[in-house]
Order: C-alpha cells, then sequence, then structure tokens
C-alpha cells in the first residue's frame, strides 16, 4: 500500500513537472523565437516561421543582423537615452511620490481625501486624451537651463521625464502601504518632537523597502517599453530618442525583420538584467498588487 | 610690429570666414527616411552637395521613421515648430495644405513640365509639392507559368479584360500547383489598401468620393459600378483564389518567390529584390473591368511648411534636388520610378530595355491619383476598412452604405474641407 502512494506521489511530482515546463516552455518561447531569428537572414526567417525550426537556431546562422541594426540605428544611444529618462523619472517619482502619500496618510489637512479622491480618479483617463492639451502647454513652458531662460520642453530630456513623475498609481501604492504602518511608531516619534521631515526620513522611509521596489519596478516598465506617443510628439531630434521610437527605423517597405528581432534583443537585455536582479522583488510586487508586469 | 600685423590678419581672417558662415541661413528639413541607410545617404548627399554649392542657405536634415513621421508632423504643427523644408506623401499633402501646413511651392513650373503626373502635387490649383520619385504596382507572374497555363500576355495597348484575369485566375487554381492563385498583400492594412485596390474599382467605374464635387460618396462607392465591384472583390475570397485579412506577412514576402502564388499585385519596390530570385518575373499592367487599366499614383514628395520665413532658399534647395542625377541615384539605389523621362534614360532599371522599364510606362499612362481632397485621410481608413470587411464577408451593399454614410458625415463635419 505504501509502495502504491509512493507511485502516485511520484506520479503526481512528474504530472506537476511536465505541467510547469509546459507552461514554461509557452512563456519562452517568445523570447526564444526573438533570439534565435536574429541569427538568421530575412528570408529564411519567414521561411522557418512555418515549422518548428522558427525555434532552433538552425541553417545560416550568424551575427549579421547585429551588425546591420547597428549600422541602421544607434541603437547605443537609443538605450541610454532609455535608461536615463527611466533612472530620473523612477527616483523623481518615488521621492514625489511617497512625500505625496505621507500627506495623505500623516498630515491631516482639509480637504485630504477629497484631493486623494481626485488624483486617484486619474486613473481612469487615457494618456491618449491629454497628449495634445500637455503638448500644447510644454511648448510654451519655461525651462532655466544652461543658456538662462528658455522657452519651449520640446526635443530635451527633461520633456520625457516631469510629465511622468507624479502618477496616481504610485501615489496609491504608497498610500497603501504607509497605511498599514503601525501608527504608533509615527506617535512616538512626534512625541520624541521629531519633525514631519524627521518622520518621512528616518522612521517611514526606512521601514518601506517593499513598497520602494514595487513602485519602481512597475515604473521602470512602464518607462522603458511603453514610452511611444509622447516622445513621438515631443522630440523631433534624434538625439533625444528612446528605444520604442527607435524600433520605427527597421520598419521600412521591405522589413528586415531579422534586424528588428536584433534590435529587439538588444533592447531586452537591460530589462533582463534588472529582472534577474530584482527577480524576488518582481514577483512579490506582482503579487501584491495584482498588475500584470 | 611683424607681430602685430600677423595678429591683425588672423583678427581680419576670422572675422571673414566667421562672416561667410554667420552668412548662411539656416533651414531646417525633416524627412521620412530614418533607419534606411540607401535613403538617407542620398538625401545627405544631395544636402551636402546643395550646402556647398551656395552661400546663402544651410539645410539642415532631421529623419524620422516613416511610420511615425506624419504624427510628428501634425504634432509640430500644434506645437507651431515645424521645420522649413518637409516631405509629404502626395495624397496626404492636400489636407497638409487645407489645414495650414504649407504654402505653395514657389518654383518655375517650366522646370518640371516633364515630370510624372503623379510626382506633381496640386491642391486648390496651386503647386504645393513635388516628388523625386513615383512608385507603381504591377501584376507580377512568371514567363512560365503564363506558358504552363496557355495565358496570353497582357501589355498595356492590349491589358487583360476582367473576364479574362478571373479565367487566368481559375486556371492557375485549377492547375494546383499553388497554394493560391493570386497574392493582394491583405495583411497590409494601411494605405496599400486604397492605393492598390482603389483602382480596381475606378476600372469599375466607380470611386471612393464623387470627384467633380467632392462633396459626397453617394452613388460612386455604392452605385451600380461599386456594388459590380464590391462582389468581385468578395468573390476573389470566398472563392479561394486569393488569401484574406489573416494572410501571414512571410507568406506576403516570400510567396511568389518560393512558387506558392501564381500571380502576385506588388509595388515596384519589391521588384529588384524579386528579380534577384525570380529569373523569369514579369510585370504585367493591371487589368481592365470596363473603364480601362489604372494604377494609384503619388508618393513622396517635397514642399514647405507654412510658418517658414524662409520660403525662397526652401524653394532653391527643392529645385537643386530636382536635378535628373539625383532622380536616377535614388531610382537606382531604391529601386523606385525617376520622375522624368531624361532621368530614367541615365538609370540601370528604367532605360529603354532595362528590367523595370514597364513600370514608367505603367506610371506615365495608367496611374491615377487618389482623391484630391483633404477629406482623403479619412476616406482611405474608411475605404480599407471597407475592403477588409467584405474580404472577411460582410455583405457587400450594406457594407458600402456604410462606408458612403461615413465619407458623407466627415465631409459635412468639415464644412466640404473647402471644395
Amino acid at each position: 500500500m505504501a509502495i502504491v502512494t509512493q507511485d502516485n506521489h511520484g506520479l503526481r511530482l512528474a504530472v506537476r513537472y511536465l505541467v510547469l515546463i509546459l507552461v514554461a516552455l509557452v512563456f519562452m518561447f517568445p523570447l526564444v523565437f526573438m533570439l534565435v531569428s536574429s541569427l538568421k537572414p530575412t528570408a529564411q526567417l519567414l521561411s522557418d516561421t512555418s515549422s518548428l525550426r522558427a525555434f532552433l537556431p538552425v541553417g545560416d546562422i550568424s551575427l549579421e543582423n547585429y551588425a546591420a541594426a547597428f549600422r541602421r540605428a544607434p541603437i547605443g544611444l537609443f538605450v541610454f537615452n532609455s535608461i536615463f529618462i527611466t533612472l530620473v523619472t523612477v527616483c523623481a517619482s518615488l521621492f514625489l511620490c511617497s512625500l505625496a502619500a505621507f500627506s495623505f496618510t500623516y498630515l491631516n489637512w482639509k480637504g485630504n481625501g477629497i484631493v486623494l479622491s481626485v488624483i486617484l480618479a486619474t486613473l481612469i483617463i487615457p494618456f491618449e486624451t491629454i497628449a495634445i492639451p500637455l503638448l500644447l502647454w510644454v511648448s510654451r513652458l519655461p525651462w532655466v537651463g544652461m543658456e538662462g531662460i528658455e522657452f519651449g520642453w520640446l526635443n530635451t530630456y527633461h520633456v520625457q521625464i516631469v510629465p511622468w513623475i507624479a502618477d496616481a498609481l504610485t501615489v496609491f501604492l504608497f498610500v497603501q502601504f504607509f497605511k498599514d504602518l503601525p501608527r504608533e511608531l509615527i506617535e512616538a516619534a512626534r512625541a520624541e518632537g521629531a519633525s514631519w521631515w524627521q518622520i518621512y526620513r528616518r522612521v517611514v522611509m526606512p521601514l518601506s523597502g517593499p513598497v520602494l521596489a514595487t513602485a519602481a519596478i512597475l515604473k521602470s516598465l512602464k518607462m522603458y517599453n511603453e514610452q511611444y506617443l509622447w516622445p513621438l510628439i515631443v522630440v523631433q531630434d534624434e538625439a533625444h530618442r528612446p528605444i520604442m521610437v527607435g524600433l520605427g527605423y527597421f520598419f521600412q517597405l521591405n522589413v528586415a525583420w531579422g534586424e528588428v528581432m536584433a534590435y529587439l534583443s538588444v533592447i531586452t537585455i537591460p530589462v533582463l538584467a534588472f529582472y534577474l536582479v530584482l527577480q524576488r522583488a518582481f514577483i512579490a510586487s506582482i503579487a501584491s498588487t495584482g498588475v500584470k508586469g | 610690429m611683424r607681430k602685430t600685423s600677423i595678429f591683425a590678419t588672423a583678427l581680419l581672417a576670422s572675422v571673414s570666414l566667421s562672416h561667410a558662415a554667420l552668412a548662411q541661413t539656416e533651414l531646417s528639413m525633416w524627412y521620412h527616411g530614418a533607419g534606411n541607410e540607401v535613403e538617407s545617404k542620398l538625401i545627405n548627399q544631395i544636402v551636402d552637395d546643395f550646402n556647398a554649392s551656395q552661400e546663402d542657405w544651410e539645410v539642415v536634415l532631421e529623419s524620422f521613421p516613416q511610420g511615425s513621421y506624419n504624427d510628428s508632423i501634425v504634432a509640430a504643427a500644434l506645437a507651431g515648430n515645424l521645420p522649413d523644408i518637409i516631405d509629404v506623401d502626395g495624397p496626404i499633402m492636400p489636407n497638409w495644405a487645407w489645414s495650414g501646413y504649407m504654402q505653395p511651392l514657389p518654383i518655375d513650373e517650366s522646370a518640371i513640365a516633364d515630370f510624372l503626373p503623379g510626382t506633381k502635387g496640386y491642391w486648390d490649383g496651386k503647386l504645393y509639392s513635388i516628388g523625386l520619385w513615383d512608385a507603381a504596382v504591377a501584376l507580377y507572374a512568371r514567363e512560365s507559368t503564363l506558358e504552363e497555363l496557355g495565358l496570353r500576355r497582357p501589355t498595356l495597348d492590349e491589358p487583360w479584360t476582367g473576364d479574362e484575369f478571373m479565367a487566368a485566375l481559375k486556371a492557375a487554381k485549377d492547375s494546383g500547383n499553388y497554394k493560391f492563385a493570386l497574392d493582394l498583400g491583405m495583411n497590409d492594412q494601411g494605405e496599400w489598401y486604397p492605393y492598390a485596390f482603389a483602382p480596381f474599382l475606378w476600372s469599375y467605374g466607380g470611386g471612393i468620393v464623387d470627384r467633380e464635387t467632392y462633396q459626397t460618396a453617394e452613388g460612386v462607392l455604392n452605385g451600380d459600378a461599386g456594388l459590380a465591384f464590391g462582389e468581385w472583390w468578395q468573390s476573389l475570397f470566398t472563392e479561394g483564389y486569393a488569401p484574406g485579412t489573416s494572410e501571414d506577412p512571410a507568406d506576403q514576402q516570400r510567396g511568389f518567390i518560393e512558387g506558392d502564388f501564381a500571380f502576385q499585385w506588388n509595388g515596384n519596390w519589391r521588384a529588384v529584390a524579386t528579380l534577384d530570385e525570380v529569373d523569369d518575373v514579369v510585370f504585367l499592367p493591371a487589368p481592365d473591368f470596363g473603364e480601362g487599366n489604372k494604377i494609384g499614383g503619388g508618393s513622396w514628395q517635397f514642399g514647405i511648411s507654412a510658418t517658414s520665413e524662409h520660403a525662397d532658399g526652401a524653394a532653391q534647395f527643392i529645385e537643386f534636388a530636382l536635378q535628373d542625377e539625383y532622380l536616377a541615384a535614388f531610382s537606382d539605389a531604391i529601386g523606385l520610378i525617376p520622375s522624368t523621362p531624361s532621368a530614367a534614360k541615365m538609370t540601370k532599371n528604367y532605360a529603354e530595355g532595362g528590367p523595370l522599364e514597364a513600370f514608367f510606362a505603367l506610371s506615365e499612362e495608367q496611374a491615377v491619383l487618389r482623391p484630391v481632397t483633404p477629406g482623403y485621410v479619412v476616406q482611405s481608413k474608411v475605404f480599407t476598412k471597407t475592403l477588409a470587411d467584405i474580404a472577411n464577408g460582410a455583405d457587400v451593399a450594406d457594407t458600402l452604405d456604410a462606408a458612403v454614410d461615413e465619407i458623407d458625415a466627415d465631409i459635412e463635419k468639415n464644412s466640404g474641407y473647402g471644395h
């Protein structure tokens, strides 16, 4: 009887692993297809799509697509731009949104709840509906630069950073987290004579590692992967273009799909590295927010 | 004393040089060719040659990815930072002129008298844009296919009739040698649809909009000719002659070359690559469904933005770019049709006896511009959706009626688009 149970256990384990392997393969297929295709000439890549060869590094394999992709577009510049814009935006966003959330959670000012509700309501407004008014606005705003005051933010890094710093989702994440922190800690610090700034910096933020990781991950993915429409309309010079606009360089009348795959592979590297470093935080953030990564 | 003299000479020289540099007024130019190495090299060459040829103007080029170029122009127009020189896709030009993004092109029109009709962009009786090339569509086939199926080779003077065309498709289908008789490139649901397929509608005698008034599509898109076209169009898919809207892009790029399709309706920009792989490819004229054999005309052209304060300099650059040597260089490099017969003679593909010579004649004799109206930007999208719906089995009459309603409502909403 014990042997039968052991067999059942072994069988269940095998089935479980089989299912998990199949699911993993399904999720890995797009990545494998991208990487393998980036090594094939376009004609072979297209021919292979009708068979399992699409996922195998077979046939005429080389790094020529990578060389051609780097000749076609300044990929290094685009990747640098995206990483720089992402880093600055995420850092500024974590600071400002956590400050706002701190104020909403701990400072009892009049209209606090209404303002938070209004901010959260902006979650339902698609960016496309405000893109044009925002464009008209930023094209006339002043900015103090190296050459004094200039009007118009177009063709700059800050036009791709400032409008994205504050967002309702990040404020919401911080508010939810701060609400769960023990009130006693704040009250004790107040009793000790700490200022609000000291409480924010020395008490609340050191305890906020999980929410900082969650907010940083969600914001980073959004800034790195999804910035297309806004830079498209506010950046007209190549020097400030991010990776997603750069993808357009590869879609000519005769699309060189091998180069497209090579470009996608290159721009995926920073995201993969980011994921591998913060793998645990990624899973925790998705579990805690219910938001798909 | 000697030191003072050297210093004075150096100062004078530097002042003169900086004066010469300052004397060149900067002209900004936007172009849709970012990522296209060959095209970028050519356009940069023209810009460099122009800048070196005179001392008044300096063109500064910024290139954009083609897919997002139009959006960038519209955004820049809203933000008030359009450049001096822009390039514009031919059928879009009337909309940009009507919207106040462009100004008439102040060049001597006698200099473009022999340009192909599809390369000249007129709106409201004025020239707004001019192109260095045109594009054309043809029916790709193999000599061996025509022989094997016992088909007459159509010519410009004697194209296939609609019945002959359908007989050719039936013969190809019945032979069992092909996955499909005809590839139309149905997966590309953008400007390809009106550019490539509206000529069939025109050949039936219909139209996307009434070109007499440009105030309605009633009776032209959904009249008898439109209905006949719609029924024929649907039959291509219901009878299995052509793959539908879900066609794999890989098939569209490789299908004809690998012998999966007997015929392919495709542009001249694919001709060079096809010639490299298919020895006996022939480029046949469009079939005639009753009102003549037609193809679409009008490609990318140069114009001047409405906000440019240097229209004279911009026009000077555009005139400079229209030299035959540049038209021929573009054609040789990217396979497009040069705008003039004299430039065509300088090319390797379009000169007499050249492998693509047929396309020049197609463009010269068959090309019809898409509706020259600001409303075309909406009409092209409606037309695309309509053809896709009919291909997917929607009721022909109802779908065409709905398209007419949508087009007419848009014209009315825009107060007739200035016609």
